[in-house]
């Protein structure tokens, strides 16, 4: 009995090997850097970092993107997962093109938008053909902040609503069709059987969805730096301009255990804000 | 230090082994008993597939051409001498990277090898440098780079009444691009001020001393004061677009701007592609004169080399004309020796090549050094002038608040360096004060 106990520890010991070697070690050594200066515990680092030019804008573009694109990817993907139950044919071919934006780096996609939205880009092109423009407009400059925040939003839903997309629709097939046929019985209209139904069914998926995006979103980089460069500094490219630009490990490490600190704190809110009752889980 | 050659080769394989399987790959020809020059130049993949298959190709003796990081050459230099097997003979790197192994005693003198090379006409200001101050050549000139001014001839006709393109002065080419501005509604001067752009340079080789006649000294003084309102002003005809720009042959290609400032590797595919459409041209004077910031390359045996006579041999061969000149055409840089450039030569090259003679032997040039002594500080140093740039330029912070502001940085940085002063400073007695 006590070593069929033990085996499933065994069995997972390596990957509990392999997280703390490969993921624990980085981070208390990150957290170190970002609390220490010449070995000694100091506040230094984040003094520098709260200091710098670029912090405010870097927090504020950060949450800006999160706060629009999340909630705006959770209504486009349920819309999405909606639709696509009620379509009977093509939906293999929907299903395929809507998930390509998965199959595509940040950095190509950002490079993609780029083209689209730079002076002499299609976007310029289009605008021009139909007289709507004179000349090359400038969209990505720092004379523009509020279109270049709608850029970098229009490119994030694009990219990266699919992966939410295909989370929810994972939890839609799953869900037993009785619920929703007893709701129709009953008189419930679409919206209600959406709301009352579906919505709190899909709860487990969502969850996993918001803190899956949010977390990511809160990581965003290359977008920002393809489309907005030095305009629009968000937290993880400050992070990366003080470890390779500045070569200022300390500062860089500050912002990483930021960036972290305010991750785990979506998820802890999203846990308790989406609790999924004992009955539900899996 | 006669080791025996059974010996050294062992050393060279071993270390070979260990140093690889990349530059195996990069260099499957290579065998181990090559020469090894270490080099932070000619770095991008293209530059050094180059090096090798063309330019030392010809070289008398087998070489091996390997790259490293700048801030890694200190690293690796010492970490040889350290473990006592010292693999790379030739070292190639800029002034300021190549100070720091001066520094820590890992460069063999070449006065020997000078000699050899008397009927060379090199540079005698760079070769000077290349003592560092001391009484024994530590470092032979290798090539040259620099930054030049690039505009479309589309702009010619908007210059200032009065004004000579070889001789502007700031208020010149603000007018110029204001006249553009006025006449097109455009905004066609450009600057690298983005993420990958080399804009702190303009600012510490160029604006810097052309307005205050130095860098670090002069950083909060009145004369830099209105030397970024007077930036500030030119920057309302300046491309937004500017703070996005890496490599300005890009914009000036695709017709975005038509005046652009940048280094000449990064504007010469501009002029290589299309060079009836541009010119070039040296950068403009302030008051204190014309601030430029030639980039020299130098060639060094460390000490302790296992191939020294070799890496002689080498640098005999790298600085004769025919090389220079081969080195011109096969990745830019530009000649350190006296030579006569050909009839045929690539006409970009050519008038990139005008562009850096004309600033070179203008009048009233104040040459600027690459900043030195700052190690691992060198980021944070050209972020600071970034800063201020942004502050001032972008936010429209006023000068005085911004500079006493980043004079604080800059305090830090050399205080945490102990980084004397370079030109176009005073020299200091330790480290550079900022007044």
């Amino acid at each position: 009995m006590r070593r069929a106990g033990a085996l499933p520890y065994l069995l997972i010991l390596p990957s509990v090997l392999f997280l703390g070697v490969l993921f624990v070690v980085p981070l208390v050594q990150t957290a170190l850097l970002a609390f220490q200066q010449g070995g000694a515990w100091s506040l230094d680092d984040w003094h520098r970092m709260a200091e710098d030019l670029n912090f405010t804008d870097a927090v504020r573009n950060t949450f800006s993107v999160v706060l629009i694109v999340v909630p705006l990817q959770c209504a486009l993907a349920l819309g999405m997962t909606m639709l696509l139950r009620h379509v009977r044919h093509g939906r293999d071919l929907i299903l395929w093109v809507w998930s390509i934006p998965l199959g595509i780096s940040d950095l190509a996609a950002g490079l993609v938008w780029l083209a689209l939205l730079t002076d002499q880009g299609w976007l310029n092109t289009l605008l021009f053909k139909a007289g709507l423009i004179s000349g090359p407009q400038a969209w990505l400059t720092y004379e523009t902040p509020m279109v270049l925040l709608a850029g970098i939003i229009v490119a994030e839903l694009w990219r990266a609503t699919a992966i939410v997309f295909v989370i929810l629709l994972a939890g839609v097939q799953l869900l037993p069709k009785e619920y929703e046929e007893a709701a129709e019985v009953f008189g419930a209209s679409p919206w209600q059987r959406f709301w009352r139904v579906t919505l709190p069914l899909l709860r487990p998926s969502l969850q996993t969805a918001l803190i899956l995006r949010t977390v990511l979103a809160f990581e965003m980089f290359a977008m920002a730096l393809a489309l907005g460069g030095r305009n629009f500094p968000v937290m993880v490219s400050e992070a990366f301009n003080w470890q390779y630009g500045s070569q200022d490990y300390g500062v860089a490490a500050s912002y990483a255990v930021l960036v972290m600190a305010i991750s785990v704190a979506a998820t802890l809110v999203y846990l308790v804000a989406l609790r999924v009752p004992a009955e539900q889980r899996a | 230090m006669k080791a025996a050659p059974f010996r050294r080769a062992f050393v060279t394989a071993f270390a070979t082994a260990l140093l690889g399987a990349a530059w195996a790959s990069a260099a499957p020809a290579a065998r181990a008993e090559d020469l090894v020059f270490l080099s932070t130049q000619l770095r991008p993949i293209e530059s050094a597939q180059k090096m090798r298959t063309e330019i030392l190709a010809g070289a008398p003796v087998p070489t091996r051409f390997v790259t490293e990081q700048p801030p890694q050459l200190g690293v690796h230099v010492r970490a040889e001498a350290q473990g006592g097997n010292v693999v790379s003979s030739l070292i190639g790197g800029l002034h300021g990277e190549l100070l720091p192994l001066a520094g820590t005693d890992n460069l063999a003198p070449l006065d020997d090898v000078l000699a050899s090379l008397a009927e060379r006409k090199i540079n005698p200001a760079m070769l000077a440098a290349g003592k560092f101050g001391g009484a024994q050549q530590l470092y032979i000139p290798w090539m040259q780079a620099t930054y030049i001014m690039v505009a479309n001839r589309q702009a010619l006709p908007f210059l200032p009444e009065g004004a000579d393109i070889n001789a502007l002065t700031y208020a010149q080419l603000g007018q110029w691009a204001a006249n553009i501005q006025a006449k097109t509604g455009k905004r066609m001067l450009g600057f690298p001020a983005g993420p990958t752009g080399l804009m702190p340079r303009f600012f510490e080789g160029y604006l810097y001393p052309s307005f205050t006649g130095g860098v670090v000294r002069t950083f909060r003084s009145p004369e830099a004061e209105q030397m970024w309102t007077q930036f500030r002003e030119l920057w309302k005809s300046v491309n937004p677009n500017s703070t996005n720009y890496g490599f300005m042959q890009e914009p000036l290609l695709s017709g975005d701007v038509w005046i652009a400032f940048d280094h000449v590797a990064r504007v010469m595919d501009a002029l290589s592609r299309k060079p009836e459409e541009f010119v070039a041209f040296p950068a403009p004077a302030g008051p204190k004169g014309r601030g430029w910031m030639p980039v020299v390359a130098g060639l060094s045996i460390a000490k302790g080399a296992p191939a020294a006579a070799d890496a002689a041999k080498l640098i005999e061969y790298l600085t004769r004309p025919a090389v220079q000149l081969a080195t011109l055409k096969a990745v830019a840089f530009f000649p350190v020796v006296q030579v006569e450039m050909p009839a045929d030569l690539d006409p970009g090259l050519k008038l990139a090549a005008d562009a850096v003679a004309k600033m070179g032997a203008a009048p009233d040039s104040v040459v600027s050094a690459l900043p030195v002594g700052l190690d691992q500080r060198g980021g944070e140093f050209d972020k600071l002038f970034m800063d201020t740039f942004q502050r001032v330029v972008l936010r429209g912070e006023a000068p005085r608040a911004a500079l006493d502001r980043q004079a604080e940085t800059l305090k830090r940085i050399i205080a945490e360096t102990k980084a004397a002063c370079w030109a176009p400073d005073a020299p200091s007695d330790g480290p550079c004060p900022v007044q």
